[in-house]
């Protein structure tokens, strides 16, 4: 079904564009650009209290420190004292309060990154300790949120829908926050230019975002300050608005000193400075008849989103409209409370909330098919949207409003359970269980339907500038930035299909702002579905202008010329590509354009809850099996199946990528990292040592991924869906297959809470046997 | 300090960044991809990560997290015993002397063709970011060179957040058949001369013996996997430092009819080795030790002698019944291991004294090494339980059971044992014995495990050895598709 046969380098399954340099070390990340001569190093002074107010500074051991420059504090910043991606509520440096353990309190200048580090661990700072909010509850105690009070989304009436359901079920879910563990590690570096311009190359999602901020900061407007990002070493979200710090520290010292300045956190201060996927409590409701069939859910969200606001409304937000995922619920109710605590502000992590939104129902369906002894897949079906082609419902809308036209998830679950054999493989580890004692199988399928635009409906726009030069050779530019997921050659595809050329042709160059502006950030999956439209845009600008000269001087019809195989063919003439563009230029046309793209349809209300805030959704289904052991509660995953919608896929390889990676990455969420703060505040995990991501033998011992071959109905680039977030979702399987082994334990439903480490798991296997 | 006579060791004044600063520095002499390298003047605690990328512009070897846990900083160091994989960033510069080391910018051709791994890990997309992907290239190219195909084992010090791992192992297998490439395969034929690095570099347990008796303050650096950190985390300045890596009688392996002796300087591999064929279940906790470039560096004696409570060589030493072998000057003494680690903190070692070996007597083999973490590979335990019971006609007739994780120091469950010696080797000893595990411990909570957690799953794998001793299935990590 997958029409691009003749789209060129579309749909072909390129390696990653960096793949040889990547391999041989040659690719450049912000710390191996070659060192500018004279090049200084920054490092933070921070807080080790959670609390309090500055009450005297002695930097002067800080000061004498070998190799030191500088040391700023706050007043010593020449204009705005804010890092903050939303509403000025982040100091640079501390202002006289400190409001989490790890924040950056001065700034250290020295001649090389460890004695910036040495010099950074001298200063001697009193504190008037205060008591600090550190748990949900403490938060909500307080009445510490932000906004004034919970958002509330509600469609029909729940509550009385619930008590007059046949069944109920009702439990509180706790869901553990996650490290984003991006190998490169926050990263900037700041030349000073003439007249007192910056260039910046960050490692960044969200180069026009370090560009705002880093001019704010320096006091000139945005066109004096250039931003470049070439590549990240991993991102996550994580690079959304957590590089501000660092980019605003290089051009501020650089600005002071003159000199070319970097940054880079060491990795035990990236993990203590920087935010993490934000941690929730869900409690819930469900209202069902004997059938299984949901007649109303209420939901309570509470979300721990650190000290400052950040990007936690709209996290909260994609939470909520996650709240549903692939179940049609006629009545539901979903309040959402963000809290403002005394530890590093919650940032976007992949998935953007919308993880947290999902598992909560998840953990709902999985209570009612242990309260009703049904079988969790058939349970789900029968509470699933309709398929656009058998509309049964009366009402096919999400609690927001929006209609559910392109529901893909009855074929790709059929299709699911059929490869992965999951009926015989059920009923073997059910008979495998009954001779067992202390270790015990679980098998679990989950589903995924996830919402694809920025809820913030402005930020769905992208830009993109093309150049064809004379020989024939093309320069692409685009708003989107690298962080390993492909972006930049799926674009380079597109591209290279539109000019009808070899990929060697087609430069990709590195994201810059003075090349396109006012960009959105790479996330919320978007990056190719904005990006490749925009692109596609000036692409065909340009060969549009190519074609009606080439036309003219050749009498015959524009809409008649093609550009094929690196040819253009021309009424019956042909020529290369590379002639053409000569001729062209001779003939004084441009051969530079901009491409610009806004998604369509998209329109929302988030205080209403109401509205369009997708442009479609993307779909996934994983089945994965566990095994667990009583006596220490060890457990790890035996094989996954994944059946994964990546529309007509622009590069299939590098999707399924995406979906193995993050299948793992979601896993571990759920799993073995665990964030463990103490009764200070004080992060107790900031190094791989005690922060465990998964390692190599953590993936699944059987790991069978495939795309479903589909198409978006929407009028995407090629038809291609978003793939980045999505399929983190699927990790979900592997939590809800624990917990199905833990319930081979007892009779009570094991309600178990994330991360489910080992101990975890141990207690909860405790309570499914003693009942308790 | 003593008077240094040494020509090649010399305490020098350094003018850095206007500050003056004696140090003791070497002379060391190594082959960086394939070249030769004379430093006359190595600072003992540079790393080799900082070196390369500050000092060669060799930026391709990456910082993931500069403690040995992430593998993105992974070079192959090879000397007269092989080729091994290593994290650079703890890894100081003298520990190379008269070795080969080749980085990820060393491994094409010099008319650069793509070693077989490169070309795989392109093939099979196992990059996507690519700031792992040089320490996972240096890692498979090193496993690939040695023949291995365990590639969990062999890749479990790298982390990769982006792929999901499996086209990672996907290009790992696609190159097991492949030949080593000759540029590979002449790696560390012929290897520098060692240079003299002078009397802080001794190359015999005499030597050593005799500077640190000179110079007990010093700090001993043996694979440097925990020394690397009180200076990369720590920005602690260690001076004097004494290298033990050119000791050669310390890293001697003596297995007789009675007796095993592992000097102190045996690697964690190499002693994998020596255990698996007469102790299977210790041999898989050195399987699960850290990780193959930890494995690689980190020794027996370093991980007992710095007395931490988490080591997982002590508990299953003392079950074994280990002595220790230490040595001050020309006296040596030995104890049993268990009576070394006194309190948190606190060994029973003088200034001036090192430990030279550790044995343990041969045995039939009862025991078995449980090792509880978060993750299977590359964490450090939550808890170690280590059990060695033996049974005469049903009755048990000796327990020897030490726990890492529960105590200050590694410790020994005497209530449980004295539980079990002289009952019948039954369930209901065995249930007996569990409930005297919170008179041996008062474990901590911290980031890796409560102490109800501790002391509940302590207890339970005494459960777990008897079951596993009645033949049956126990672990996850033995259930397979």
């Amino acid at each position: 079904m997958n029409d691009l046969s003749n789209n060129g380098p579309v749909a072909k399954p390129l390696p990653h564009d960096a793949a040889l340099l990547h391999v041989t070390g040659k690719a450049r990340y912000i710390d191996d650009i070659p060192m500018p001569v004279d090049c200084l190093h920054l490092a933070f002074g921070t807080s080790p209290i959670a609390k309090g107010r500055i009450q005297s500074m002695d930097l002067s051991e800080v000061k004498a420190s070998k190799g030191v420059v500088a040391v700023l504090v706050a007043d010593d910043l020449p204009f705005t004292n804010d890092v903050s991606p939303s509403i000025h509520d982040e100091p640079l440096l501390s202002d006289g309060t400190v409001n989490h353990v790890g924040q950056p309190v001065f700034l250290v200048v020295a001649t090389s990154h460890n004695l910036a580090r040495a010099a950074a661990k001298k200063g001697k700072i009193d504190y008037i300790e205060e008591t600090p909010i550190l748990s949900m509850d403490e938060a909500m105690a307080a009445n510490s949120r932000f906004e004034d009070g919970p958002r509330i989304y509600t469609k029909g009436d729940p509550a009385s829908a619930i008590d007059a359901a046949p069944r109920s079920v009702e439990g509180t879910f706790e869901i553990g926050g996650q490290e984003h563990f991006y190998l490169e590690g926050q990263a900037a570096l700041a030349l000073p230019q003439e007249g007192g311009d910056m260039l910046v190359s960050s490692s960044t999602q969200h180069p026009t975002e370090i560009q705002h901020k880093v001019a704010e900061a320096i006091g000139l407007p945005m066109h004096a300050v250039r931003v470049e990002t070439r590549r990240m070493g991993g991102g996550f979200g994580g690079k959304e608005s957590q590089g501000n710090a660092l980019a605003v520290s290089c051009a501020i010292a650089a600005r002071q000193t003159g000199k070319p300045c970097k940054m880079r956190y060491d990795r035990d201060d990236d993990m203590i400075i920087t935010g993490k996927r934000h941690e929730f409590r869900i409690t819930y409701r469900a209202g069902f008849d004997n059938d299984g069939q949901l007649l109303g859910v209420e939901f309570h969200h509470m979300t721990r989103c650190g000290w400052a606001q950040d990007l936690s409304l709209p996290v909260a937000d994609r939470a909520m409209l996650h709240a549903d995922n692939a179940y049609a619920i006629p009545a539901i109710r979903i309040e959402s409370h963000r809290l403002k605590t005394n530890t590093q502000s919650a940032t976007a992590y992949r998935g953007f909330g919308g993880p947290q939104g999902m598992v909560g129902i998840e953990r709902v369906m999985d209570h009612i098919a242990h309260d009703l002894g049904l079988d969790p897949v058939e349970l789900r079906k029968r509470n699933y949207y309709d398929a656009p082609n058998n509309r049964v419902r009366a009402d096919n809308t999400t609690p927001y409003g929006m209609e559910v036209t392109d529901f893909e998830l009855h074929g790709m679950t059929d299709k699911l359970l059929e490869t992965s054999d999951y009926a015989a493989r059920k009923a073997e580890i059910a008979e495998w269980n009954k001779g067992q004692t202390r270790l015990k199988r679980g098998i679990a399928f989950s589903p995924v339907k996830f919402g694809i635009s920025f809820t913030l409906t402005h930020l769905n726009q992208a830009g993109a500038l093309v150049h064809v030069y004379q020989d024939g050779s093309v320069h692409l530019n685009h708003g989107g930035t690298e962080m390993g997921q492909g972006l930049f050659q799926k674009v380079a595809q597109v591209a290279a299909s539109r000019f009808g050329v070899g990929m060697d042709v087609i430069k990709i160059t590195a994201t810059d702002t003075a090349k396109v502006p006012n960009t959105s950030a790479t996330a919320a999956s978007s990056g190719s579905d904005l990006n490749g439209m925009a692109v596609k845009a000036a692409c065909d600008t340009i060969r549009d202008r190519m074609a009606e000269f080439l036309a003219e001087r050749h009498q015959c019809d524009a809409k008649a010329v093609k550009f094929e195989d690196g040819q253009v063919i021309i009424g019956d003439d042909v020529m290369t590509f590379e002639d053409a563009a000569s001729q062209c230029y001779q003939g004084r046309i441009s051969l530079s354009a901009t491409g610009f793209y806004k998604t369509p349809k998209v329109k929302w209300d988030r205080i209403k809850g109401q509205g369009r805030p997708f442009l479609y959704f993307s779909y996934g289904a994983a089945i994965t099996e566990v095994v667990v052991d009583q006596l220490t509660g060890e457990n790890r995953i035996l094989r996954t199946d994944i059946l994964h919608d990546a529309g007509a896929s622009l590069n299939p390889d590098l999707d399924i990528g995406q979906v193995e990676g993050a299948y793992v990455q979601g896993s571990g969420w759920l799993t073995t990292e665990e964030l463990v703060w103490d009764d200070k505040g004080s992060l107790r995990t900031h190094a791989p040592s005690t922060y465990k991501i998964p390692a190599c033998s953590d993936r699944p011992d059987v790991f069978n991924v495939d795309l479903w071959d589909g198409r978006n109905p929407e009028d995407t680039i090629y038809r291609s869906k978003a793939v980045g977030e999505p399929p983190f979702n699927l990790g979900i399987s592997t939590f809800l297959a624990l917990s199905d082994a833990v319930s081979a334990f007892g009779d009570a439903y094991p309600a178990l809470d994330a991360p489910a480490t080992a101990e975890q798991v141990y207690t909860t296997i405790r309570r499914v046997r003693d009942g308790a | 300090m003593p008077a240094i006579s040494s020509t090649s060791h010399r305490r020098m004044a350094i003018r850095q960044n206007n500050v003056t600063r004696r140090v003791s520095t070497m002379t060391i002499t190594f082959h960086l991809n394939g070249e030769e390298v004379t430093l006359p003047d190595a600072e003992p605690t540079v790393t080799l990560l900082d070196w390369l990328r500050e000092e060669r512009h060799l930026t391709g070897t990456k910082e993931g997290c500069n403690e040995g846990d992430c593998g993105a900083c992974t070079v192959m160091v090879t000397d007269p015993n092989g080729s091994k994989s290593l994290n650079s960033c703890i890894l100081f510069l003298p520990q190379l002397n008269g070795k080969s080391v080749r980085t990820v910018e060393g491994v094409a051709s010099e008319t650069g063709e793509l070693h077989p791994v490169q070309q795989e890990m392109i093939t099979h997309h196992g990059s996507q970011c690519g700031f792992c992907t040089p320490g996972f290239v240096m890692s498979m190219v090193t496993a690939h060179k040695n023949g291995a195909t365990d590639h969990d084992d062999q890749l479990a010090g790298n982390l990769c957040r982006c792929t999901g791992y499996a086209p990672i192992i996907r290009a790992a297998e696609a190159v097991e058949e492949q030949p080593v490439p000759v540029w590979i395969k002449k790696e560390g034929t012929e290897l520098p001369a060692l240079a003299d690095a002078g009397e802080f570099s001794p190359r015999s347990s005499d030597e050593l013996a005799k500077v640190y008796a000179d110079n007990p303050d010093a700090v001993l650096v043996a694979g440097a996997t925990d020394v690397g950190l009180w200076v990369t985390k720590g920005m602690r300045q260690l001076d004097p430092v004494i290298f033990l890596e050119g000791c050669a009688d310390l890293k001697q392996v003596k297995v007789t009819g009675t007796h095993v002796r592992l000097g102190a300087m045996v690697d964690m591999n190499a002693m994998r080795d020596v255990l698996e064929p007469l102790h299977p279940s210790y041999g898989e906790m050195i399987r699960r030790y850290a990780s193959m470039p930890v494995r690689n560096a980190a020794t027996v004696g370093g991980n007992i002698a710095n007395g931490s409570p988490i080591g997982d060589n002590p508990p299953a030493l003392i079950a074994l019944g280990a002595t220790l072998h230490l040595r001050k000057g020309d006296s040596r003494r030995d104890i049993a291991l268990e009576d070394f680690f006194v309190e948190y903190g606190k060994q029973d070692r003088q200034a001036g004294e090192f430990v030279e070996a550790v044995s343990f007597p041969r045995q039939d083999d009862t025991l078995r090494v449980y090792k509880i973490s978060k993750r299977f590979d590359q964490d450090i335990s939550a808890v170690l339980g280590a059990f060695n019971v033996t049974v005469d006609n049903g009755t048990v007739a000796s327990a020897r059971i030490a726990f890492g994780g529960m105590a200050g120091t590694p410790h020994r469950a005497t209530h449980v044992e004295n539980a079990l010696i002289g009952q019948p080797w039954s369930e209901e000893t065995i249930a007996n014995a569990m409930t005297e595990f919170g008179k041996d411990y008062t474990p901590l909570t911290d980031m890796r495990a409560s102490a109800d957690y501790r002391l509940q799953s302590a207890s339970n794998l005494l459960a777990r050895y008897f079951a596993e001793m009645n033949g049956e299935t126990t672990s996850v990590l033995e259930v397979a598709l």
